[in-house]
């Protein structure tokens, strides 16, 4: 399993979204099945949002988590976002894309 | 936790019977429902409430075929509003791009195209209907917009022979997930069962190139398989248990625990315009029936296996053996695992006449 690119953009794939804020508990959908989301996974996942690094994304929850182990916080969001690359959740751009229309719904 | 509290987490919303293609190994059952049956869009969007209130996530538009509603736009719109994930499930016929455009702004989520091969003559043979090329169409459309998209194969004895090609058309599309489906032996794939179970030569084979082609893919695409459970040596865990995490919908609104219930004699399903979707899937009788543990036989009973695969398929144990009671016969362990022995012993023998090509299936017809 490769890392992923720290300079890389992690986006959600088409066909997986976060349910509604208003729903609990929080989960990712995804084709054919759901993944539960506890407080730090959904965090990471709330910013795969194709504006942040994943560099980025590291630092942000090393201050959020601060007590932890910043190598821990880093280990364990590399191992989580390739996770979701290998279950096909995850896109990587290599740059910011430009400002995308975002859905439309509701 | 019992299952009826931990409530259902997909609801399959068959929403008509209806199909441009005459598949021979549809999973609908022989006796369809009738167009002028069909729920209609207001009571679905009932449904589709109801549900997301009793836990579910996921709403899976099927059939026949969901196109062939002019009012999925409407039940896509109605399960977004309920919250839920909307996924249909594609032979892609009759869609053109306006249409794409108007489901994806309904707020669709993923489509699932099925494929029947990948050399259009035989795909159109078993499809019975001239649908592959705008299947290649409708891909091309798919990946256009941002929608999620899943290839799915259905194999068989009869195109095992095209994993290679059928691998190397779905890398070409590049969907997020690429299913290849090993027919189940229900509905109408249960009448043509002795010219679609393929050999063990040809099932080890195929086993050998998707695990192959799930790791070389890893990353890119999702590659799922389905194997048929004939050859395994436990059963699977039809619907994640009956009545565990699963509910289907008819297109008339009678609400089963898995597609293939309604061949069970002696069960009664309950319909949606007279109780509550919660009441049916925490009371009914079909939903309590083989629920939980209370209902298994042995060598289920005290099997190690039972919270794994549920005693497998009720649907599946009344096809082969007569009794839905009994222990899924595909099971090593079962009683009646002679059964499917004797299928495989017939099939795995040299070229027994019946298995010769032939034009002989039983096509799934329309229903009025």
């Amino acid at each position: 399993m490769t890392a992923p690119e720290p300079n890389s953009f992690p986006r959600l794939a088409p066909g997986c979204r976060l349910n509604e804020k208003a729903q609990q508990p929080r989960v990712l959908l995804l084709p054919e099945r759901a993944l539960r989301l506890n407080g730090p996974s959904l965090e990471i996942v709330e910013r795969c949002d194709g504006r942040h690094t994943v560099a980025e994304i590291i630092a942000e929850l090393q201050k959020i988590y601060s007590k932890a182990k910043p190598e821990k916080v880093e280990q364990d969001i590399l191992g989580y976002l390739a996770l979701l690359r290998d279950q096909r959740a995850l896109d990587f751009a290599n740059e910011k894309p430009g400002l995308e229309k975002a859905s439309e719904f509701p | 936790m019992s299952a009826a509290s931990m409530g259902p987490l997909a609801l399959v919303a068959e929403v008509t019977h209806r199909c441009p293609l005459h598949c021979v190994y549809c999973s609908n059952p022989l006796e369809l429902t009738k167009r002028a049956r069909e729920l209609p869009a207001g009571v679905w969007a009932r449904v589709l409430r109801e549900a997301a209130e009793l836990g579910v996530l996921q709403a899976d538009f099927t059939g026949g075929e969901p196109l062939a509603r002019p009012d999925l736009e409407e039940l896509v719109r109605a399960a977004r509003h309920a919250g839920l994930y909307a996924s249909l499930i594609t032979s892609g016929l009759p869609l053109d791009e306006k249409r794409l455009d108007e489901l994806v702004g309904a707020g669709l989520d993923h489509i699932q195209l099925s494929f029947q091969g990948a050399r259009e003559e035989s795909a159109n043979e078993f499809a019975g209907a001239p649908a592959h090329a705008q299947k290649l169409r409708v891909a091309e459309w798919v990946k256009k917009r941002r929608v999620g998209l899943t290839l799915n194969f259905v194999i068989h004895r009869r195109n095992l022979e095209q994993l290679g090609e059928m691998l190397a058309l779905a890398e070409s599309m590049g969907p997020g997930r690429v299913e290849f489906a090993h027919v189940q032996y229900y509905g109408w794939a249960f009448a043509n069962r002795e010219r679609l179970l393929p050999t063990r030569e040809q099932l080890d084979r195929s086993l050998e190139i998707l695990r192959d082609a799930e790791e070389r893919l890893r990353g890119r695409v999702r590659v799922e398989y389905v194997v048929p459970d004939y050859y395994a040596k436990y059963p699977k865990a039809c619907m994640g248990g009956w009545g565990r995490k699963v509910m289907l919908v008819t297109p008339g609104g009678d609400v089963l625990p898995c597609h293939a219930a309604n061949v069970l004699p002696g069960m009664t399903f309950e319909n949606v315009e007279t109780r509550p979707l919660r009441e049916i899937w925490e009371d009914s009788d079909a939903f309590r029936k083989f629920r939980g543990e209370d209902w298994m036989p042995e060598p289920c009973r005290s099997c190690d296996r039972r919270a794994l695969d549920f005693g497998g398929c009720r649907c599946q144990a009344f096809l082969l053996a007569g009794d839905a009671a009994v222990t899924d016969p595909v099971c090593s362990l079962a009683s009646r695992r002679g059964l499917v022995d004797a299928i495989l012993a017939e099939v795995n023998s040299a070229a027994p006449a019946h298995l010769k090509p032939t034009s002989e299936w039983l096509y799934r017809p329309n229903p009025a």
